[in-house]
């Protein structure tokens, strides 16, 4: 199995892990905060993003593609704000009205730009294709330590390190403020430290690990990396850090078995082809959050 | 060309989706309206979104019995049974354990949808070589919509919205105040189910035109609209309506004028055009007039504030306050106050005073909540009753 | 020009306001108030239900934005002086449902101690839990947070504020929801601070006893309505005129008159 393992399975499956753990950990503040469907937003409007990245360069690449996804996640954001302050409508209806706004907006865009030569469409935006990421250069596990083949590595998964080890570190230092102010805002505020800044700042981390994700799992998807994972850990601890450790954990567990489900399950069933690999994480996800809610510890409030 | 699609003369299909979207638009608007009063617009994401397994499964079905697969009717039983088990998850998770709604909205809507995915993977290779077009459902398409389809959805959209016009009493009540309700013998979690219910059926009904992902727009969208323009419940389910059936008509002409524009997408645009636009212009609560009023009112009370300092010679200490006054030509630019401010400052403490007197007579404190600093007394009372305060206040200076 | 000012000098108070107004929306909170609160002393600030007492508190401390109005705190403006201000939010501001244990909470009252990484030591430890000692809630140092009765919760509050080691201590009802013995062991830490020379306000909603808690009042309607020592401000006058119709003559004088 090794070296077959290595060129198909190996990147595609740390690059899941490292989508699923960099979502994960900002969406444990998110559901304390009671704004998980933020990332219900977020993930929506990545589609516009890229799509406006595209059309102002001209060229499908990753990093601008990223700038502009995290910045529509920006912008949505704000937007929403503003209409929930300004226009007094409640949080859910102003994030509603401004992700499906803005999703319409870049189905359009896509649709009116001349896009249907180069790889970018729809579906592939909504659920990924993670089983496309193959390693072709690796011809087995010694391929890890030849420099050469390690060039040959789909550059998502760099990426994909890379934006986890960016949310990772501003999860690590910023753990004592965040805590602070998801408890107790109005405290945290008096002890001098900038809620809304902090509030800001989760966000944008959390835009930057769906933006990264996106790329690899899709956008609807990366939804139940921000939320399953810490709500299955919610419900098996009563305390902060320990339910960051778990959500890791589920996030890792959910996205190694999910990859493997949908690439040897339907082997099992007699089908022949591999299912969405994206689809079965967030399914699998899915069964462990069930799972939590009918015996987890701490399943009830 | 707009012109001709407006007026329904650009072919019988274009006819067809217009009138079809309009319909839906109109439903979709009036019954979202309960749910976003109720404040629960996001649960209709996590229905729509629950709605692809049972596309997929529908479909898998209808083939393995030997028929199309694409049959309008069979898909939107099979999306509404699992809209439907989405819900039931959605309400189980909130009631039975620690999970807020918001977190259990996107639980559902993501692992269904996840696994929505996977059964269309597995859709498109049972009917490898036969396009599913499965696909077509996630953002709408209305290419080639048969009269059947429209008549469908038309008829789907008015039965929806018959039931909720049937129902809205109770539904407004609830989402009014759900403690009340309970006491005048109103079944809170039945009401809530039948708003679920309701919505679920205009996501099936509406899966075909604009798809699952943007469905919900139709429902929050016209409601959010029209709250800007009327305080009143069933004036702004009406209005909502009229938002929804515009949008939908509008958006499917337009999108009938030239290849290139979605229908889904251009209707839920040309709603959030009404949106914006009401945000801003609405003169109750839109944008516009908000921040005029505030800044007319921040203004009132520095001048009232301002006016007070002088009256009892404390310094004014803010500089926006000595601003206003010097524009005004109550104080000079050495911080002095003119004639006019003089006058005024000193009718200002009068007003003040009476206000302080008021509040300890006894058959006129009850008046003192209209006391809001900037309301003057001569509004409130009759001449005779503030001739009546100054006696008192001429009897114990010390009140003030 | 000549100053109108109260007793106490502006300068030294710890906390002193001038034409503080407040609203939501078009509807003023608090109109045009003016405190100084007197150093080393007890003050409840008093009103009726909406009468703005809370919103008083939280614009002192920049919580929520006024319209208009200047604090300073110890003569200082509030940024620079922050850190002499101990905050006690209401009870019910929270989520008790939150993944924590109390004496968790009660380092979050380090915090500018401890600064972003800052390691918690054990000097931090011991003193959270002489804090929690203070409150007679040692026991509980582990107890996960949701576990905790109403006067459980009101007491870490508390101990946090007083792992702050300030010189101010502003609490928010206090007193709301707690049990007899809980009221008994908030007062008279607090009566234990102020022999320590520090300053406490606290909001209070109980007439019954102002007078044995406390010893300065603050009025508040909407407006200030009286302020000073308990046996020139706390006058049925005063209250009469602070609660209108809302209480019966009787009673009032009952409340206002020494025990």
């Amino acid at each position: 199995m090794g070296a077959e393992f290595v060129m198909l399975s190996l990147a595609p499956l740390l690059i899941g892990i490292f989508a699923a753990v960099a979502c994960a950990l900002p969406g444990n503040f998110l559901l304390l905060r009671r704004q998980s469907l933020i990332g219900d937003a977020i993930s929506h409007v990545v589609l516009p993003g890229i799509i406006v990245a595209f059309l102002l360069t001209g060229r499908i690449a990753a990093w601008p593609m990223m700038l502009g996804a995290a910045g529509a996640a920006l912008v949505a954001v704000v937007l929403i704000e503003t209409i929930r302050r300004l226009g007094r409508v409640d949080s859910g209806a102003a994030m509603g009205v401004i992700f499906t706004a803005m999703f319409a907006a870049g189905v359009l865009l896509l649709e009116q730009s001349d896009t249907a030569s180069v790889h970018l469409d729809v579906e592939h935006a909504l659920y990924g294709n993670l089983e496309s990421l193959i390693w072709l250069d690796g011809m087995g596990w010694a391929s890890l330590l030849d420099p050469v083949a390690l060039r040959g590595l789909p550059p998502e998964l760099p990426r994909m390190a890379l934006t986890l080890g960016v949310v990772a570190l501003c999860t690590w230092i910023f753990w004592r403020p965040l805590k602070m102010a998801t408890f107790d805002e109005g405290f945290a505020r008096t002890m001098g430290i900038p809620v809304q800044l902090l509030s800001l700042g989760l966000v944008i981390t959390a835009a930057i690990a769906a933006v990264a994700a996106f790329d690899a799992v899709g956008s609807i998807i990366v939804i139940a990396m921000f939320i399953c994972p810490p709500a299955t850990a919610r419900m098996m601890t009563n305390r902060l850090a320990a339910q960051i450790w778990w959500s890791v954990a589920f996030a890792v567990l959910s996205a190694i078995l999910g990859y493997v489900l949908a690439g040897y399950g339907p082997l099992w069933f007699g089908g022949s082809n591999a299912v969405s690999a994206a689809g079965m994480i967030a399914t699998v996800s899915g069964l462990m959050l069930s799972a939590a809610a009918l015996i987890g510890p701490h399943r009830k409030g | 060309m707009l012109i001709d699609a407006l007026f329904l003369q650009i072919g019988y299909n274009a006819t067809l989706v217009t009138l079809g979207s309009a319909t839906l638009g109109l439903a979709a608007g009036a019954t979202g309206t309960f749910l976003f009063l109720r404040k629960r617009a996001l649960v209709a994401d996590a229905v729509s979104h629950a709605t692809l397994p049972g596309l997929a499964l529908a479909f898998m079905l209808m083939v393995a019995m030997g028929g199309d697969g694409r049959n309008l009717a069979g898909l939107m039983a099979g999306s509404a049974l699992s809209a439907w088990a989405g819900l039931l998850c959605l309400s189980w998770l909130t009631r039975h354990t620690r999970l807020a709604e918001d977190a259990a909205i996107g639980a559902v809507l993501s692992v269904f949808f996840g696994f929505g995915i996977v059964l269309l993977t597995v859709v498109q290779t049972l009917s490898a070589g036969r396009q599913a077009g499965l696909e077509s459902f996630l953002l709408g398409s209305t290419a080639g919509m048969l009269f059947s389809d429209a008549l469908l959805i038309a008829a789907g959209g008015l039965c929806v919205l018959a039931c909720a016009l049937a129902l809205r009493r109770p539904l407004l009540l609830v989402a009014f105040d759900p403690g009340y309700a309970q006491t005048q013998g109103i079944n809170v979690q039945r009401m809530d189910l039948a708003i679920m219910t309701l919505v679920m059926a205009i996501t099936v009904v509406g899966l075909k035109v604009v798809g699952l992902i943007l469905i919900v727009a139709l429902l929050i969208i016209p409601a959010a609209t029209a709250r800007f323009w009327s305080n009143r419940a069933d004036r702004v389910v009406l209005l909502a309506g009229l938002f929804g059936g515009l949008s939908g008509y509008i958006g499917a002409a337009v999108s009938a004028t030239a290849p290139g524009l979605p229908t889904g997408p251009i209707i839920v645009l040309v709603g959030f055009g009404f949106f914006v636009g009401s945000l801003l212009l609405s003169p109750g609560r839109g944008v516009l007039s908000s921040a005029l009023r505030h800044r007319a009112y921040q203004r009132q009370v520095h001048l009232r504030q301002g006016l007070l300092a002088l009256a009892r010679q404390q310094p004014v200490y803010e500089a926006m306050t000595r601003r206003l006054l010097r524009r005004a030509g109550l104080v000079r630019a050495d911080g002095v106050p003119t004639p006019e401010g003089h006058s005024r400052a000193a009718a200002a403490l009068r007003d003040e005073t009476r206000w302080q007197a008021l509040r300890s007579s006894m058959h006129l404190s009850e008046l003192s909540t209209r006391d809001d600093g900037l309301t003057l007394i001569l509004d409130v009372l009759t001449q005779d009753q503030i001739a009546e305060l100054d006696r008192r206040i001429n009897a114990s200076p010390r009140v003030v | 020009m000549t100053l109108a000012l109260p007793r106490s000098d502006p300068d030294q108070s710890p906390l002193c306001i001038r034409g503080l107004t407040v609203s939501y929306g078009e509807q003023p909170v608090v109109f045009s108030v003016d405190m100084t609160v007197q150093d080393g002393a007890m003050t409840a600030i008093i009103g009726p239900n909406g009468a703005g007492k809370s919103t008083l508190l939280k614009a002192a401390l920049n919580i929520v934005r006024p319209l208009s109005g200047r604090i300073t705190v110890y003569g200082q403006p509030l940024a620079e002086q922050a850190q002499r201000i101990a905050y006690v939010p209401q009870r019910a501001s929270v989520d008790w449902d939150f993944p924590t244990e109390v004496l968790d909470v009660v380092l979050m009252g380090l915090y500018r101690d401890l600064g972003l990484l800052g390691r918690v030591r054990g000097h931090h430890i011991r003193h959270a839990k002489d804090c929690l000692d203070r409150v007679g809630m040692e026991d509980f140092a582990a107890r996960q947070i949701g576990q905790l009765s109403g006067g459980q919760q009101q007491r870490v509050f508390l101990a946090r504020a007083l792992a702050q080691r300030a010189d101010l201590y502003l609490l928010d009802e206090p007193f709301a929801g707690v049990d007899a013995a809980t009221e008994r062991a908030i007062i008279d830490v607090l009566k234990s601070l102020r022999a320590e020379g520090k300053t406490v306000v606290a909001v209070h909603h109980d007439l019954s006893t102002v007078r044995a808690y406390f010893d300065n009042v603050f009025l508040i309607n909407r407006r200030k309505m009286g302020e000073g020592p308990i046996s020139t401000a706390f006058t049925p006058e005063t209250v009469q005129a602070t609660y209108g119709g809302r209480l019966a003559d009787g009673q009032i004088t009952q409340l206002t008159q020494d025990a």
